[in-house]
């Protein structure tokens, strides 16, 4: 365990270890028992008859709901993130633009859709697709979700480019105002790539959000993970399962990014370049919880 | 557009919505902050089993999307395997009402955890070492030294999630329950013409409610803080 938990009890001597033991065996019974009661009543229900999972062995089940929703996840959740980078460097850029009014502006897009919620954005974007550009189709839901989750995202970015920007030290910005660049081909030329680079475990971080918030889509009728299971579990009799295997999908590849984000992390930082990061940990942003507030405060949610 | 706002707020009752966001909200957080409160303490606590399961929650919560944990909650629990929350005859909104809250306590309990255990870490070990050397045990030193000092520290992350809550609240609407962003699908669907109208209405609304909560989150933490 680490050392900042450690200090919260002194290494056990024999009596407090007997004492850890008992807890430990007490405790695990009591994390057991709720395990236990909790699958007895799944099982009472009959959720674990071979008839409810049979499905999952079934290729088709794969080929014809999960993988395609797998697959239409992954398509919102890449074009959202891709243009959420673009639009959130931009917007970063705008707030710290030597301007006012491209500041002001800049500053006023990212506090407002950092304050609306990702599922209002996305109801938005659709209706105004369908209604206003007489969009239909496919395509519409798709629009939808990535319109509604690149609004978001791309301020959370702004924020975390602003922040690592603010970041770095004020030298970098003299000596590229010393050798005679613009301010503006400082920020572009010498500040930027150095915050990119130190805000890229939050941005990995962030595709977690984005992938979490993708199922939001359901209710737009965005055939996604999670309604492509409720369409196989509404065929098949087997809600539960159907949850429980999509869940399992979500947890393994969020865990992956988070884990891709923490090795980002400490490469970064056996560089040993500039200060160190400060890491906002964007993933308990989203409504996946992101946050308001200042995002100078590390685990903004 | 004054005539079509006056319009829209004679016909729907956007107060009522965003009422409901607030009794989610408020019923939500107590629920995730007893509950996340109780994982940030097994993820310090002295046996392992307990810092184990504390991990497991929060690594396996906050890699699910809340949309499906209030599905699991609502079509899961209490459609598909007729489990209530309180009486057995209330009626279904009430119950989609409670398993939404359930659902948002769940989730949001694993970023209480994290924002709590954020706040350990700014309490100096000299505190938990000096509650030691008085002879104080981990119980009393959590509770009466660390702990304390730990939600103060931890007011700044701690609103972010409140504030990350109420925009959150909204998935419910996936269930039915009538809040703010399932009363703006209805609004826009019926008065499509409005859209810009209704749009900003709700934002504003969303507005209404974050931004004082973040400015008094974030003068709460700065008056707070314990001063070190």
């Amino acid at each position: 365990m680490t050392a900042e938990t450690s200090v919260l009890f002194d290494a056990p001597g024999p009596k407090a270890r007997t004492r850890h033991l008992i807890i430990a065996v007490v405790g695990s019974l009591g994390i057991l028992a709720l395990l236990f009661l909790l699958v007895r009543a799944l099982a009472a229900k009959g959720q674990f008859t071979a008839e409810k999972w049979s499905p999952f062995i079934d290729p088709v089940t794969w080929t014809s709901y999960l993988l395609p929703g797998l697959q239409a996840t992954l398509v919102a959740a890449f074009f959202s993130i891709i243009l959420a980078i673009i639009c959130g460097i931009l917007l970063g850029m705008g707030r710290l633009s030597q301007l006012k009014p491209v500041r002001v502006a800049c500053g006023a897009f990212v506090e407002f859709f950092r304050s609306v919620p990702v599922l209002m954005m996305m109801l938005f974007a659709y209706y105004l697709f369908l209604f206003g550009f007489q969009i239909s189709g496919e395509a519409l839901p798709l629009l939808g979700v990535v319109a509604g989750l690149t609004f978001y995202n791309s301020s959370v970015i702004a924020e975390l480019i602003r922040a690592g920007v603010g970041s770095l030290p004020n030298g970098q910005r003299e000596a590229g105002l010393a050798i005679g660049l613009t301010p503006f081909a400082t920020l572009r030329l010498v500040l930027l790539p150095q915050a990119i680079t130190l805000m890229l475990p939050s941005i990995v971080s962030q595709l977690v959000v984005v992938l979490k918030d993708s199922a939001l889509g359901f209710l737009i009728l965005y055939p996604e993970l999670v309604r492509s299971g409720q369409t196989l579990a509404s065929l098949k009799g087997n809600l539960i399962p159907t949850f429980i295997v999509i869940a399992a999908i979500f947890i393994i590849i969020n865990y992956l990014l988070s884990r891709l984000a923490q090795y980002v992390e400490r490469r970064l930082q056996a560089r040993k370049r500039g200060p160190k990061q400060p890491h906002l940990d964007t993933t308990m942003i989203s409504p996946s919880l992101a946050p308001g507030g200042a995002l100078a405060v590390p685990g903004q949610t | 557009m004054l005539q079509g706002l006056s319009e829209l707020l004679a016909e729907y009752d956007v107060l009522a919505a965003f009422w409901m966001t607030i009794k989610l909200t408020v019923a939500a957080a107590i629920g995730a902050l007893v509950l996340g409160t109780i994982v940030a303490i097994m993820r310090v606590s002295p046996v392992a089993v307990f810092r184990a399961a504390g991990t497991a929650y929060v690594t396996l919560v906050r890699n699910t999307p809340l949309t499906l944990i209030v599905f699991f909650c609502a079509f899961g629990f209490y459609i598909t395997l007729q489990y209530r929350i309180g009486a057995q005859n209330s009626p279904i909104d009430i119950q989609n009402f409670r398993w939404g809250v359930l659902g948002l306590a769940i989730y949001h309990a694993a970023f209480v955890a994290e924002a709590l255990r954020s706040g350990i870490n700014t309490v100096p070990q000299g505190q938990a070492e000096a509650a030691r050397a008085i002879g104080l045990d981990f119980t009393a030193t959590l509770s009466k030294v660390v702990l304390p000092q730990a939600f103060r520290g931890a007011i700044a992350p701690l609103g972010n999630v409140l504030i990350a809550l109420t925009k959150n609240t909204t998935v419910v609407a996936t269930i039915g329950v009538a809040e703010a962003s399932y009363l703006m699908k209805g609004m826009i669907e019926f008065r499509p013409d409005l859209i810009y109208i209704i749009f900003g209405i709700m934002a504003a609304g969303f507005v209404i409610l974050t931004l004082p909560l973040g400015i008094l989150f974030t003068s709460l933490s700065r008056r707070l803080a314990v001063k070190r």
